[in-house]
């Protein structure tokens, strides 16, 4: 997983609350078998619309959202995750997210900043008088600029610390590498192996 | 070997928690906890694959792992290729990440192919004592050997298959207790639909279910396992049974059983498993036996179950605000009027299998009742084995033929109509009386309406037409 410390991207608004992960990416891409490519897939239903402002010509290559309150909520597919990653987004700001969203972004590297919801009014403000323009989200100093504006966000700060040094939960387990080799050593015998294959003859 | 204090008295389910302690966690943090056994299968798999081959990481431990397909497979014709174009993506995906990553499988057409919670215990690699996850929420069915076993999401399949371990803060245990005698008629399947029945789909959120009691000690493995199964139909992430001489008695001689020294070892160790004297839980249900008769499903959800001899409920029943309401929505899906009987309700279709009950035994239970019948004209009657091996372990038997006698169609194994992923599927509007797990609005295909029943009720209720019990039939002097 990369590591995150600053980013500085084009900022796309999005106005909506309440953006459940059926909109993020809706059921019919669950059935792939990747992992990645999930970019034409993320907001697939509103991208129809060519109003929708990911459609927009000054939001091409956006890599910051900023949302309405209550991002994320619904099913708990990790796709939604995914969809947003391979878009280009590396970070969401927004007043409230889904728990389980919030914790599934942080695990994949994607930056879930909360903020209150008068910035977001600033924020949305400031991207309308100039759409198209770049923000930079600075995880160490926990802000976000945008011109002459700087508002604060807030990241709990395991999840911060994580995306500072780039661990994915794999990562971070195998940090301790060592006690599970150790554990291994100890293993009883007699626990379960499927190598080498046996088989039943029927009874 | 463990890091924490074992003078305690402790549960079963502590116990084998402690014995997989890599590391402790400190304050909030979670535990670090080993795993014996990963079962996979070509739905939750393939972006796990992915995940590693993307971090350039090796599987850990292709020994602890075991791969075979169940939820996609075809019933019928399964020398042919797949027709459906998804299926048959997931399927030849698992085959092609087994080969590169080099993970055992068993796919359509090999032996031990089947429903990867049958599969598990039908090698023996399932044993007391250990730790067994699996991208599927029914996982919880491994714990009927007291072994801890439970449902991962995808993210953790590839943490599994990196590290062998999951990062887990621990469960908060609850004693299921079920004393007395069952009666004739009465199952594991209707044990498990009146718990369920009784602390609701929600009761068992974040605990450990543990099935004690004299009504448990006196079933077979299978049995406990139909138990065990529907752990996660009352909201557990596991359940578990005490390994006792009936388990030992199970997975002795199976292949991936322990042998000589290991096996001594092995069952002296587990013979230390059942909880403690004095050990606590969290919470406690206490079941009847001696009261239960067999269970049926009514609505949408496990929860609304209720005895066979009774009636629809009313709406009204029901003081809960979101209960009644949930009530009035399930009655509406089902198409059925409260107050009446059950046994009046007549089904279109017949399911014999899922991992709940797909096991020879059940297979027997079912081909028992129906031995030398017809089945009622109209009903679609499908028996689907849980595994290749269940297949031709029933065939020995002549159960198949008791099957297709009796007008029942005998199909190859895998989920089928548990959940419909294959075509296998109810149409919209048909009523059907199924052993498996989950009666969800459409689980059995669009506008399906599923009645969850034991393989006893199952197979009466083939032969009259209406859902029905075994004692039915000899009432109505159908059976000698
Ligand atoms: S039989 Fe049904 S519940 Fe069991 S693993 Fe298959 S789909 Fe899931």
């Amino acid at each position: 997983m990369e590591k995150f410390t600053t980013h500085t991207g084009i900022a796309a608004p999005l106005k909506r609350s309440n953006v459940d992960t059926d909109q993020i990416i809706p059921a019919v891409y669950l059935k792939r078998v990747t992992k990645t490519g999930f970019e034409d897939a993320l907001f697939a239903g509103w991208r129809q619309d060519p109003d929708f402002v990911l459609n927009q010509p000054e939001f091409q290559g956006a890599s910051v959202l900023v949302a309405g309150p209550d991002f994320g909520t619904g099913s708990s597919r990790e796709h939604a995750v995914w969809a947003l990653r391979d878009f280009g987004f590396r970070v969401v700001l927004s007043p409230r997210f889904a728990d389980i969203f919030r914790g599934n972004s942080g695990k994949q590297g994607l930056l879930t900043g909360i903020i209150s919801e008068a910035d977001l009014e600033r924020l949305w403000a400031a991207i309308d008088a100039e759409p198209g323009v770049s923000i930079t989200v600075d995880l160490p100093a926990r802000t976000a600029t945008l011109g002459e504006l700087t508002v604060p966000f807030e990241i709990d700060d395991y999840t911060g610390w994580r995306l500072l040094e780039g661990l994915d939960d794999i990562g971070l387990t195998l940090r301790n590498e060592d006690k599970i080799a150790a554990y291994e050593a100890r293993r009883e015998s007699w626990k379960p192996r499927t190598l080498p294959v046996q088989t039943s003859t029927a009874e | 070997m463990t890091t924490t204090d074992t003078a305690r008295p402790r549960t079963l389910a502590e116990k084998v928690w402690d014995n997989h302690l890599v590391v402790e966690g400190e304050g909030d943090e979670p535990d670090l906890i080993y795993i014996d056994l990963h079962l996979v299968h070509e739905v939750t798999s393939p972006q796990a694959f992915d995940g590693l081959r993307s971090e350039g990481r090796p599987l850990r431990r292709l020994d602890l792992t075991i791969a075979t397909e169940d939820h996609n497979t075809p019933t019928l014709d399964i020398d042919k290729p797949i027709a459906d174009l998804t299926s048959r993506t997931q399927i030849e995906t698992l085959r092609r990440n087994a080969a590169e990553f080099g993970v055992r499988i068993h796919s359509l057409g090999d032996a031990e192919q089947g429903i990867v919670h049958v599969v598990g215990p039908q090698l023996g690699l399932t044993m007391p004592g250990i730790t067994v996850v699996c991208g599927d929420s029914h996982t919880s069915t491994h714990g009927a050997f007291g072994a801890m076993a439970f449902g991962i999401g995808t993210s953790e399949v590839e943490h599994v298959m990196a590290t062998q371990t999951l990062p887990l803060k621990p469960f908060k245990t609850m004693a299921i207790n079920v004393d007395g005698a069952l009666k004739p008629g009465v199952t594991a399947k209707d044990i498990i639909l009146a718990v369920i029945a009784k602390i609701g789909t929600g009761g068992g959120q974040g605990y450990v279910l543990e099935y004690r009691g004299s009504a448990i000690r006196s079933l077979s493995m299978e049995g406990r396992m139909t138990i065990c199964n529907m752990s996660i139909e009352a909201g557990a992430r596991a359940g578990m049974v005490a390994p006792d001489e009936t388990t030992f008695a199970y997975l002795e001689g199976r292949p991936h059983a322990p042998k000589g020294q290991d096996w001594e070892d092995a069952v002296a160790y587990w013979r230390t498993l059942p909880t403690d004297e004095g050990a606590t839980f969290d919470a406690e249900v206490f079941i009847d036996a001696d009261t239960l008769e067999p269970f049926v499903t009514w609505g949408t959800n496990p929860g609304q179950g209720v005895s066979l001899s009774d009636v629809v409920p009313s709406p009204e029943d029901y003081t809960d605000p979101n209960e009644r309401a949930a009530a009035e929505r399930a009655l509406e899906y089902m198409d059925l009027v409260p107050g009446t009987k059950l046994k009046d309700v007549p089904v279109d279709a017949v399911f014999m299998g899922s991992c709940t009950n797909s096991r020879i035994e059940d297979l027997r239970a079912f081909a028992s009742i129906i031995q030398g019948q017809k089945k009622a004209d109209g009903v679609r009657v499908m028996v689907v084995p849980g595994s290749a091996r269940v297949r031709l372990e029933a065939e020995a038997e002549g159960i198949d033929k008791i099957v297709t006698d009796f007008g029942a169609e005998w199909r190859f194994a895998g989920c089928s109509m548990c959940l419909g992923m294959n075509p296998d599927q109810l149409a919209p509007g048909e009523r059907c009386a199924s052993t498996s797990n989950r009666n969800f609005e459409g689980r059995q295909g669009k506008g399906g309406r599923t009645h969850l029943v034991s393989p006893l009720v199952a197979a009466a209720t083939a032969i009259r037409g209406t859902l029905s019990s075994p004692s039915d039939l000899q009432t109505a002097g159908e059976v000698a």
